[in-house]
C-alpha cells in the first residue's frame, strides 16, 4: 500500500476510536513492532542508497504525524473517560447524612456548667460533699441549732438513724473550710432535698453554694461578683439588680437578691434569683477560722429556679420528668 | 403579716406614695408578698335596712324582703340568705351596682317574685372569706350612705413575709417604727393611761420554773356587758388584718397583739377554779381547745392550768371550757411572756399555728406585758363597760433576759460593709430602732431593745446599720487577690470528658429522683435500702443503690410518648448501706435500647446490641487510660447471665455491662429491653501521660492465621494465649473474623488473626517471620487445643 495511503488510513482509523482500548489497537497496527508503518521502515533495507534517504524521510514524517494524531486522540479520549466516571459518580448531595441520635445535657448541668465557667474566672473551684449528712454540717455547723425556727421551714427528709438528706450545699461550707485554711474560693454544686412536693416545688433540686474567705472580703465585695455573675449568666447588660435584705442563720448580714429585665417574658418584674451574705462568725467559729483575721461572703442559688428564668422553662417538675423531646431542647453547644 | 396601710399611716405619718412605702418595706427586709384593696371593687353598694322580710310563696329557701334604702322608697328584694330578717342592716346592691368581678345587678324575677337587687355577704363584695349570710352592719350604720364610705375602704392590704428573725414586725407597731427609722419621722404612739382601778381582787398564780413562762401579768375585770358588741372600726381593721371579730374580748385580745405584738388571753374567771399554775403538762395530760379538738400532751408543753385541770397550751391555744362566753361577767386578762425555746416546734406538733404561737415562736416585746395590759384595758373597757382591778405580776428567774453591750468599731464597720455610713447616720439609726448606743472611742456601744431577738453580736449591728442605710446604697465592688494557678495535674481526668464522650455518642443525659421505690431490691437481692423515715411517698421511699431503675423507669415513660430510640446516662451518688456505715459514691450508669441510629435511607434500621454499648464503655474506659481494665465474663442478678460482664480493675470489680435480665424486664413492665452499663466515677480518674517511644523506619508485614478451637473458649483466653507466645517482632493482633457453622464441627469455632510484624533495627526476613508466626499457632495448638484452618 502507497505511504500516503497509508497514512490516511491510519489516521481515519484514529478518528474513528471511540475508546482507549480501540485506539491502542490502532497504535499496535501502524506503530507496533510489527505494525504496518514500522514495516514500511524494515522494507528501506531493499532501496538504493540515494532512495533510502528520502523514502526514509517521508515514513518517520507518516510516523511523526500518526504518533501526533494518537497522542491528540488519547487525551481526548481519557478526558471523555474522565467525564463518564464523574457522571456515573454523581449522587444527591441534598440526601440526609448517615446521622446518629443526637446527644445532649441535661438542663441542670448545662446550667451548673455555666454557673461553673463563669466563677472559675473569679478564680473559684469546685468542691463537693456528701448528699446524706448529718446534723451536724447540715445545720449545727451553720449555727442553726436544735429548735431552731429556720429548722421548722427546711423540711428535712430524716433516717431512722438520725442522719438527713442535705437541705443545701451550705453543708459543703463547713466541710470544705474544715480541711482548708483561708484563703478559699469554692463553689459547690448538687443535689439537695426538701420535703415538699407541689406545682413549685419537687423533694430533690440543686443548689450552687459559693464561698469566699479572705483578710477583706466586704459586703460591697459580694454585692460586685453577684453583679457581675448575674449579667454574664442572663447576658444582659443591662439587667437590674436589687438586694435585699434577709435572714439566714450562717451569714450576717444577710441578702436575697432580686434581678429585673429589660426584656423577654418576665421584663419588668423583680424576680428573686439566689440568697447571700456574710460568713457569720459563728460559722468561722465552727471550723476555727479567726474572724479578727478573715471575712468572707457566702451564696447559694437555686439551679433550676435560674434555668427556668434563663431558658424560660414554665414547669419545674419538667425537669425530672425525662421526656426526651424536653430534654433535647437542650442539646445546643455550650 | 397582713395589715391595714392606714392603720399603719395612723402610726407613722409619713408622706409617702403608696409605691414607695412598698418598696421600703421590701428593701428593709419585710417582703411585701401582696397589696389588695381593703374591699372589693364594686360600685352602687349602699346601707341598706330590712323592714320586713316574708316566706317566699314558691320556694321554701327564699324569702322577699322590703328594704329601704335611705331614698324613702322601699324595694323588693328576694333573697336565699338564712340570717335575712327584719331589723338588720345589711349591704344593698340596687340595681345598677357593679360587684366584684363586673357582676351587674339588674332587675330579676326569682321564681315568680321581681326582685330590684341584691343583698350580699361579705365574700361577694371580697370583704371576706364569709359566705354563710347576709354581712350584718352595726345597727346604728346610715341606710342609703355608700358602703365604701361607711367602711372607709379607700384603704389597702399590706401582706408581708416576715423572716423568722423579724418577730418585732409582726404586729403595727414594729412595722411603724422600721418605716420611722427609714424615714427619720416619729412615731406616734397611742397615749396608754393605767386604768382606773375600782377594786382590788387579783387571782393566784404560781409559775413553775421549769415552765417556759417567764412572766405572767392578770387582770380581773368584773361587770362586763356580755351583750356589747365590737365597734365597726375595731372589726373592721382587724378585717384588714385578717382576723374574724368573735366578741368584744376576744377582737380586744387579737387588736393589741396586732398592734403590739403582744398575745393576750381572756379567761371567764367563774369557770376557774383555785388558782393559777403555769407547769408544765403531766404524763397523759388531754385538754379540749378552743377549736373542738382534745389533744394528748407531751410533758415539754407548757400549759397554763388552774388547780383542777390545764386551760391552755400556753402561748399556743386557749382550752375549750374557761373561754369567754355569751354569759361571762366577770374575766381574767393574761398578758404573759412565753421564751421561744419552750414554744418551738409545738404549734407543728399540736397543728396550731395560731398568730400567738406565731409570735412567741419568734419572741415578743419582754417588757411590754404591763403595757398591753393597759392598751387592752382601756379599749375592752370602752366597750363592755365593767370594774377593773390591779394588773397583778409573777415572774420566773429562770427566764429572764439579760441584755450584753454590743460594741461595734468603726473601722469593722467599714471593712465589712466597704462603705464608709456616716456617725451620725448610725446614730439616728441606732436611736431610732431602739438600740441604746453609745459612742466610743472606736465606735459604739450598743444594747438591744426588749423586742428585738436578734441582736447579739457586732455582726448583728452591722446589718442594722446596712439595712436601714440601705443595701443599695452600698458600691459593688470586686476584691483584689491574689491569682494562684490550681490546674489539675495532667494525670487526671478532666472533669467533663465522660460525659462529653458519651454525649457525643449519642446519649441524652437525664437527671433521676436519688429516691425510688422498693423496686429496686430487684436489682441486688440482699442488699438492704437506706429508708426514709419520713418520705414523701412510697414511690419515693428509700436512696436508690442502683441507677439503672431510674433509667429503666425514663426509658419506658418515654417508649410510651412514641420514643423508641434510647440511649441515656445519668452521673449521681448511689447510696449503699454496709452495715452501720453508709457509702454514697459517684457512678456513671448508661441504658441503651432501639436502633443504633436514626432511621436512615441508606439502610435498614440495625438493632442496638451488647458490643454497640461495649465500645462506648470501652470509650470510657480508655478515657481512664491510665488505669488498666479487663472487661470478663460475669453474673449479675440484674443481668441477663449470658449477655453480662463485669469490669475489673486490680481484682475489683468497678462496674458491669449486659442486657436487663428477663424477669426483671417482665417485673418492670418494659416493653424493649435495655443494654445498661455502670461504672464507678472513683474508677475514672486517671489519665496516662504520653511518653513517646521511636517509631520502627522498617517496614511492617501482614501475616494472617485463622484457627479452629472449641467455641466455649472466650476471646479473652486467645487473646492472652497470643500475647503469651508473640515474640517482640509482634506489633498488633487483630481479630478478623469469628465464624460457627458451615465447615466448621460443630463445637468449635474458627478464629482468624491478623498479625502486625516489624522490627525496629532491620527488615524482616521470611525466616523471623515464619518463626514468630509458627510460635503463635504452636502456643495455640498447645494451650488451647486449636487447630490451623487451611
Amino acid at each position: 500500500m502507497p505511504l500516503d495511503e497509508l497514512i490516511n488510513n491510519a489516521l481515519a482509523q484514529i478518528e474513528q476510536a471511540t475508546d482507549l482500548s480501540t485506539l491502542d489497537s490502532v497504535r499496535v497496527e501502524f506503530l507496533g513492532k510489527k505494525g504496518q508503518l514500522t514495516a514500511q521502515l524494515k522494507s528501506l533495507g531493499g532501496l538504493p542508497v540515494e532512495e533510502k534517504k528520502s523514502a526514509g524521510q517521508k515514513i518517520n514524517e507518516g510516523k511523526r504525524t500518526v504518533q501526533q494524531a494518537l497522542e491528540g486522540k488519547l487525551l481526548t479520549l481519557e478526558a471523555a473517560a474522565i467525564d463518564e466516571r464523574l457522571k456515573n459518580e454523581a449522587i444527591d448531595v441534598t440526601l440526609p447524612g448517615r446521622g446518629q441520635i443526637e446527644g445532649g445535657l441535661h438542663p441542670v448541668t448545662r446550667t451548673i456548667r455555666r454557673i461553673t465557667s463563669i466563677f472559675s474566672q473569679l478564680g473559684f473551684s469546685v468542691a463537693e460533699g456528701p448528699e446524706v449528712e448529718n446534723e451536724y454540717y447540715n445545720f449545727e455547723a451553720l449555727n442553726i441549732p436544735e429548735h431552731h425556727p429556720a429548722r421548722a421551714m427546711h423540711d428535712t427528709f430524716y433516717f431512722d438513724d438520725g442522719r438527713l438528706l442535705r437541705t443545701h450545699t451550705s453543708s459543703v461550707q463547713i466541710r470544705f473550710m474544715e480541711n482548708n485554711k483561708p484563703p478559699v474560693r469554692i463553689i459547690s454544686p448538687g443535689r439537695v432535698y426538701r420535703c415538699d412536693s407541689d406545682m413549685t416545688h419537687t423533694p430533690m433540686f440543686h443548689q450552687v453554694e459559693g464561698l469566699l474567705v479572705d483578710t477583706d472580703i466586704a459586703f460591697s465585695d459580694l454585692m460586685g461578683h453577684l453583679e457581675m455573675f448575674l449579667k454574664l449568666f442572663f447576658d444582659q447588660n443591662d439587667v437590674e439588680i436589687r438586694f435585699r435584705p434577709s435572714y439566714f442563720p450562717f451569714t450576717e448580714p444577710s441578702t436575697e437578691v432580686d434581678i429585673r429585665m429589660a426584656d423577654g417574658p418576665n421584663a419588668g418584674k423583680w424576680l428573686e434569683v439566689l440568697g447571700a451574705g456574710m460568713v457569720h462568725p459563728e460559722v468561722f467559729k465552727s471550723v476555727g477560722v479567726s474572724t479578727e483575721e478573715f471575712t468572707g461572703y457566702a451564696f447559694g442559688m437555686g439551679v433550676e429556679r435560674l434555668a427556668m428564668l434563663r431558658y424560660g422553662v414554665s414547669d419545674l417538675r419538667s425537669f425530672f420528668e425525662n421526656d426526651l423531646r424536653f430534654l433535647r431542647q437542650f442539646n445546643e453547644a455550650i | 403579716m397582713k395589715f391595714s396601710e392606714l392603720w399603719l399611716r395612723e402610726w407613722v405619718n409619713v408622706d409617702i406614695s403608696s409605691e414607695e412605702l412598698l418598696e421600703q418595706l421590701t428593701l428593709l427586709g419585710l417582703e411585701v408578698d401582696d397589696y389588695t384593696s381593703a374591699g372589693g371593687d364594686f360600685e352602687g353598694v349602699v346601707i341598706g335596712e330590712i323592714t320586713e322580710a316574708v316566706q317566699h310563696p314558691d320556694a321554701d329557701r327564699l324569702r322577699v324582703c322590703k328594704v329601704d334604702d335611705g331614698t324613702g322608697e322601699l324595694h323588693s328584694v328576694v333573697c336565699g340568705a338564712p340570717n335575712a330578717r327584719a331589723g338588720i342592716k345589711i349591704p344593698f346592691a340596687r340595681v345598677g351596682a357593679v360587684l366584684p368581678g363586673g357582676f351587674k345587678i339588674k332587675k330579676a324575677k326569682l321564681r315568680g317574685v321581681e326582685s330590684f337587687g341584691m343583698l350580699c355577704s361579705a365574700k361577694e363584695l371580697d370583704l371576706s372569706e364569709d359566705a354563710d349570710g347576709l354581712h350584718e352592719l352595726p345597727s346604728d350604720a346610715p341606710p342609703g350612705t355608700a358602703l365604701a364610705d361607711y367602711l372607709n375602704l379607700d384603704d389597702h392590704i399590706i401582706d408581708i413575709d416576715l423572716t423568722p428573725n423579724r418577730g418585732d414586725c409582726l404586729n403595727i407597731r414594729g412595722i411603724a417604727r422600721e418605716i420611722s427609722t427609714r424615714n427619720s419621722t416619729a412615731m406616734i404612739e397611742p397615749m396608754v393611761a393605767g386604768a382606773k382601778v375600782a377594786h382590788q381582787d387579783t387571782f393566784p398564780v404560781e409559775i413553775g420554773s421549769d415552765s417556759c413562762c417567764a412572766r405572767f401579768c392578770g387582770r380581773v375585770i368584773r361587770g362586763i356587758d356580755a351583750s356589747a358588741t365590737t365597734p365597726l372600726w375595731m372589726v373592721e381593721k382587724l378585717r384588714r388584718c385578717g382576723v374574724r371579730s368573735i366578741s368584744p374580748s376576744v377582737d380586744v385580745t387579737n387588736y393589741v397583739m396586732l398592734e403590739m405584738g403582744q398575745p393576750m388571753h381572756a379567761f371567764d374567771l367563774d369557770k376557774l377554779s383555785g388558782g393559777i399554775k403555769v407547769r408544765l403538762a403531766e404524763q397523759g395530760e388531754k385538754i379540749k381547745l378552743l377549736d373542738g379538738r382534745e389533744v394528748e400532751l407531751d410533758t415539754d408543753t407548757t400549759v397554763i392550768a388552774d388547780h383542777t385541770r390545764a386551760v391552755a397550751i400556753a402561748g399556743i391555744m386557749g382550752g375549750d371550757e374557761t373561754g369567754v362566753s355569751s354569759e361571762t361577767t366577770d374575766i381574767m386578762l393574761e398578758a404573759a411572756l412565753f421564751m421561744p425555746l419552750g414554744i418551738a416546734g409545738k404549734p407543728r406538733r399540736y397543728n396550731a399555728y395560731t398568730d400567738s404561737a406565731q409570735r412567741f415562736e419568734r419572741g415578743i416585746d419582754s417588757e411590754l406585758q404591763p403595757f398591753g395590759m393597759e392598751r387592752a384595758t382601756k379599749l375592752l373597757v370602752d366597750i363592755v363597760g365593767g370594774q377593773v382591778g390591779p394588773i397583778f405580776e409573777t415572774r420566773n428567774d429562770a427566764h429572764q433576759r439579760s441584755f450584753e453591750t454590743v460594741s461595734l468599731s468603726r473601722s469593722r464597720l467599714d471593712r465589712f460593709l466597704g462603705v464608709e455610713v456616716p456617725d451620725d447616720k448610725v446614730a439616728d439609726i441606732f436611736d431610732r430602732l431602739g438600740i441604746k448606743a453609745n459612742k466610743t472611742d472606736d465606735g459604739w456601744e450598743g444594747v438591744s431593745p426588749s423586742w428585738r431577738w436578734d441582736i447579739a453580736i457586732e455582726e448583728d449591728l452591722i446589718e442594722e446599720v446596712a439595712r436601714l442605710h440601705g443595701y443599695n446604697k452600698i458600691p459593688r465592688t470586686n476584691p483584689a487577690w491574689v491569682p494562684s494557678v490550681t490546674g489539675s495535674s495532667e494525670a487526671e481526668l478532666p472533669a467533663n470528658t465522660l460525659s462529653q464522650l458519651l454525649i457525643d455518642r449519642g446519649y441524652q443525659e437525664a437527671v433521676c429522683y436519688s429516691f425510688v421505690d422498693g423496686r429496686q431490691s430487684e436489682f441486688a437481692p440482699g442488699v438492704e435500702a437506706l429508708a426514709l423515715a419520713n418520705p414523701i411517698s412510697v414511690e419515693l421511699g428509700e436512696m436508690r443503690h442502683t441507677l439503672w431503675l431510674g433509667l429503666c423507669d425514663v426509658m419506658q415513660s418515654n417508649i410510651n410518648r412514641q420514643q423508641s430510640d434510647i440511649k441515656l446516662f445519668e452521673c449521681g451518688l448511689k447510696f449503699v448501706p454496709q452495715g452501720d456505715d453508709l457509702k454514697q459514691y459517684k457512678v456513671i450508669s448508661g441504658l441503651v435500647t432501639g436502633n443504633r441510629s436514626a432511621e436512615h435511607w441508606g439502610g435498614p434500621a440495625v438493632a442496638v446490641d451488647f458490643y454497640d454499648v461495649k465500645s462506648d464503655v470501652e470509650a470510657l474506659l480508655g478515657a481512664a487510660s491510665g488505669v488498666e481494665f479487663v472487661i470478663e465474663p460475669g453474673e449479675h442478678p440484674a443481668l441477663h447471665p449470658g449477655i453480662s460482664a463485669s469490669i475489673k480493675t486490680g481484682g475489683e470489680i468497678v462496674g458491669w455491662i449486659g442486657s436487663l435480665h428477663p424477669k426483671l424486664q417482665k417485673t418492670l413492665d418494659l416493653s424493649q429491653v435495655p443494654i445498661l452499663f455502670e461504672i464507678e466515677m472513683a474508677a475514672l480518674e486517671q489519665v496516662r501521660v504520653p511518653v513517646y517511644t521511636e517509631i520502627s523506619k522498617f517496614p511492617s508485614v501482614r501475616r494472617d492465621l485463622a484457627v479452629t478451637l472449641d467455641k466455649d473458649i472466650p476471646f479473652s483466653e486467645i487473646q492472652d494465649c497470643v500475647d503469651r507466645h508473640a515474640s517482640e517482632v509482634v506489633k498488633e493482633v487483630r481479630l478478623l473474623d469469628v465464624y460457627t457453622g458451615k465447615g466448621i464441627t460443630v463445637g468449635l469455632r474458627s478464629v482468624a488473626l491478623g498479625l502486625i510484624l516489624q522490627d525496629f533495627s532491620s527488615t524482616l526476613g521470611d525466616n523471623e517471620i515464619e518463626t514468630a508466626m509458627s510460635r503463635i499457632l504452636d502456643g495455640l495448638t498447645k494451650d488451647l487445643g486449636a487447630t490451623l484452618r487451611t
